[in-house]
């Protein structure tokens, strides 16, 4: 019974190490096969989404008749500039609407630093009563969504005179970014170490120039983080703008792209200058995802899923 | 910052940015309860009419056809989005040259606007001029070309899902392969060295070791599709006859070009209320994974 069971026990051990000698073998060879299988999908991947992107920048780039012929060409046949001409002199004008979606832009970031580093430093260091509640209804903008809240705003901007205003446009775009930008100069000065205070206290320093030249320098990164996702935020906005900005001069580019999708539709749209609008649109936040990509993600993987 | 003062001055630091949330969030949704009390238009008087406007809500099929279709689109576009996006962060997941490269193309159209993007998958679904009817009559697909928007719901809704999937999949891929890298080495080498192959570690290490992260990914998307407005308005403008404006773009009409404040004011509260429900259930999970 013993012999038995050994035998057993070593056949066992026999077919399991067998076994794994051939899994290994097998999944050598797999993983030599899957490796390329793998570069392969990524390639097909990257393939897919750069596509539409390239075939956008490409029609943006295609003759006034070119632009407009259906079927449309795969390449463009020359390269011009007249979609992008035509943009520029559309209604108001390209200027006028880059410049308003940059103002807003810019509101927006300063808004967000401007509220946000003083609260993240006094949840961060101070003792407060009923601390914890007290940032709870700092993030309350998490809870009810700002498109449930854009009629009694939409009221509340009229009385103050807000609508049509790039102040007040940026006042909901920070509404809208306030508790993540929050969440995240909270986590900065909490980061800060105590030490480097105290020393400065020791020193004479008050509270506010412990701040100023202590703490501030140590979040710059953070600064930057809810920077960068204020601007694409505010960018890229459109419900908000729809429903503030309802004067021809004071559409962001979003709004203006929009409405030229409706506009010209009705006399045949205009695809190649619609096609110059979204590259231009889509230029800033690549531009600024690339050269941030470092802040993009530590924002996005500390405060997008909350 | 010991002394008994500081909570003043903690709290002198936190009152802008509480003044703030208190005037443009807390107060216009106490102004929007009282709102979806009342009759409320900016032109004629106000008028309270109790929970009427919640009973015009109740009996009015346009609400009912917009809810279902927005919760039909999430439905629908949910598991496209995580399964798609997972099995990308499952390719991409290892820090190699081509695989990095990867993951940073598939997050880029995350970044760009909804709006832009929603333009660029209009022309190319348009019915002349669109490449993908080309496309697809050159590759010998269809015969004729499809009319994508303004037609069928159900094709608009489709092609709508095509354009968000592409903008959004890369949103859950890098969360997805930020939770895979935090998965502990040793448990992938042990079960390689028990021979299980690559689909059985997927299934029994990584897929419950990243559950968490998948659940949340689930409710952001979720909160995400339900709060749908650009993609529709902007594609198919709700047509036709409003079969794909969905409850945001509802809301606006009823507000916005119509005025009726008061009626949108208690659509958007029924749409907090639902919203909240996901929202409750993000923070319960998300408190749990930082403990």
């Amino acid at each position: 019974m013993s012999a038995f069971g050994e035998a057993a026990g070593q056949g066992m051990s026999r077919t399991s190490a067998q076994h794994r000698a051939q899994a290994g073998l097998v999944g050598r060879l797999i993983n030599g096969r899957q490796k390329y299988l793998a570069a392969a999908v990524c390639v097909a991947v990257c393939t897919v989404m750069l596509l539409p992107l390239v075939a956008s920048v490409l029609a943006s780039l295609k003759s006034t008749e070119e632009a407009a012929a259906a079927p449309p060409t795969y390449i463009p046949h020359g390269l011009s500039l007249d979609s992008y001409e035509r943009l520029w002199n559309y209604q108001a004008g390209l200027p006028v609407y880059f410049s308003n979606s940059l103002g807003a832009a810019a509101l927006t970031i300063l808004f967000c630093l401007a509220l946000t580093i003083p609260a993240g430093y006094g949840l961060a260091k101070f003792r407060i009563p009923a601390k914890e509640a007290l940032f709870v209804v700092l993030l309350l903008g998490l809870i009810v969504p700002y498109q449930a809240l854009l009629t009694p705003l939409f009221f509340l901007f009229v009385q103050l005179k807000l609508h049509n205003s790039l102040v007040g446009l940026a006042i909901v775009h920070t509404a809208i970014q306030l508790p993540f930008s929050i969440y995240v100069m909270r986590n900065a000065f909490e980061a800060v170490p105590r030490e480097l205070e105290e020393a400065a206290i020791m020193d004479g320093c008050n509270s506010f120039q412990v701040l100023v030249h202590i703490c501030l320098p140590a979040v710059v990164p953070a600064m930057i983080t809810v920077s960068l996702f204020a601007f694409i935020t505010s960018w890229n906005e459109l419900l908000a703008a729809l429903v503030i900005m309802n004067k021809d001069s004071s559409f962001t580019l979003p709004l203006i792209l929009a409405a030229a999708r409706q506009q010209t539709s009705i006399g045949g749209t205009d695809w190649g200058m619609l096609q110059a609008g979204i590259t231009i649109s889509i230029i800033p936040c690549m531009a600024f995802y690339l050269l941030l990509q470092k802040y993009y993600m530590a924002g996005f993987l500390s405060g997008a899923v909350k | 910052m010991h002394s008994k003062t500081s909570s003043y001055v903690g709290l002198l630091y936190v009152a802008p940015a509480l003044a703030f949330v208190l005037t443009f969030t807390v107060y216009p949704f106490a102004q929007m309860v009282w709102m979806s009390l009342h009759n409320w238009s900016l032109i004629a008087p106000k008028k309270y009419i109790g929970f009427g406007n919640f009973v015009k809500a109740w009996n009015d099929p346009q609400v009912w056809t917009s809810l279902e279709f927005t919760l039909k689109y999430t439905l629908f576009i949910t598991p496209i989005l995580m399964i798609l996006g997972y099995l990308i962060a499952l390719l991409t997941a290892e820090n190699r040259p081509l695989r990095q490269f990867t993951r940073s193309v598939v997050f880029a159209p995350v970044v760009i606007g909804l709006g832009a993007s929603s333009l660029l998958w209009y022309w190319l679904f348009s019915y002349d001029f669109g490449l993908i009817n080309r496309a697809l009559i050159d590759l010998g697909l269809i015969a004729r070309p499809v009319v994508w928007f303004g037609a069928d719901a159900d094709i608009s809704m489709w092609a709508v899902i095509a354009s968000i999937v592409w903008k959004v999949v890369g949103f859950g891929t890098i969360l997805f392969v930020a939770a895979i890298h935090a998965i502990p080495g040793e448990i992938g080498e042990a079960a390689m060295v028990d021979g299980a192959s690559y689909w059985q570690r997927v299934r029994a290490i990584t897929l419950p070791l990243t559950a968490k992260t998948i659940l949340l990914v689930t409710l952001v998307s979720v909160i995400g599709s339900l709060l749908a407005f650009d993609q529709f308005y902007i594609m198919t403008a709700g047509q036709p006859r409003n079969l794909t404006a969905t409850s945001v773009f509802l809301i606006y009409l009823n507000s916005f070009p119509y005025l009726k404040l008061g009626y949108g004011a208690a659509l958007s509260l029924i749409l907090a209320g639902i919203i909240l429900v996901c929202t409750f259930l993000q923070m319960l999970l998300s408190r749990r994974s930082h403990a």
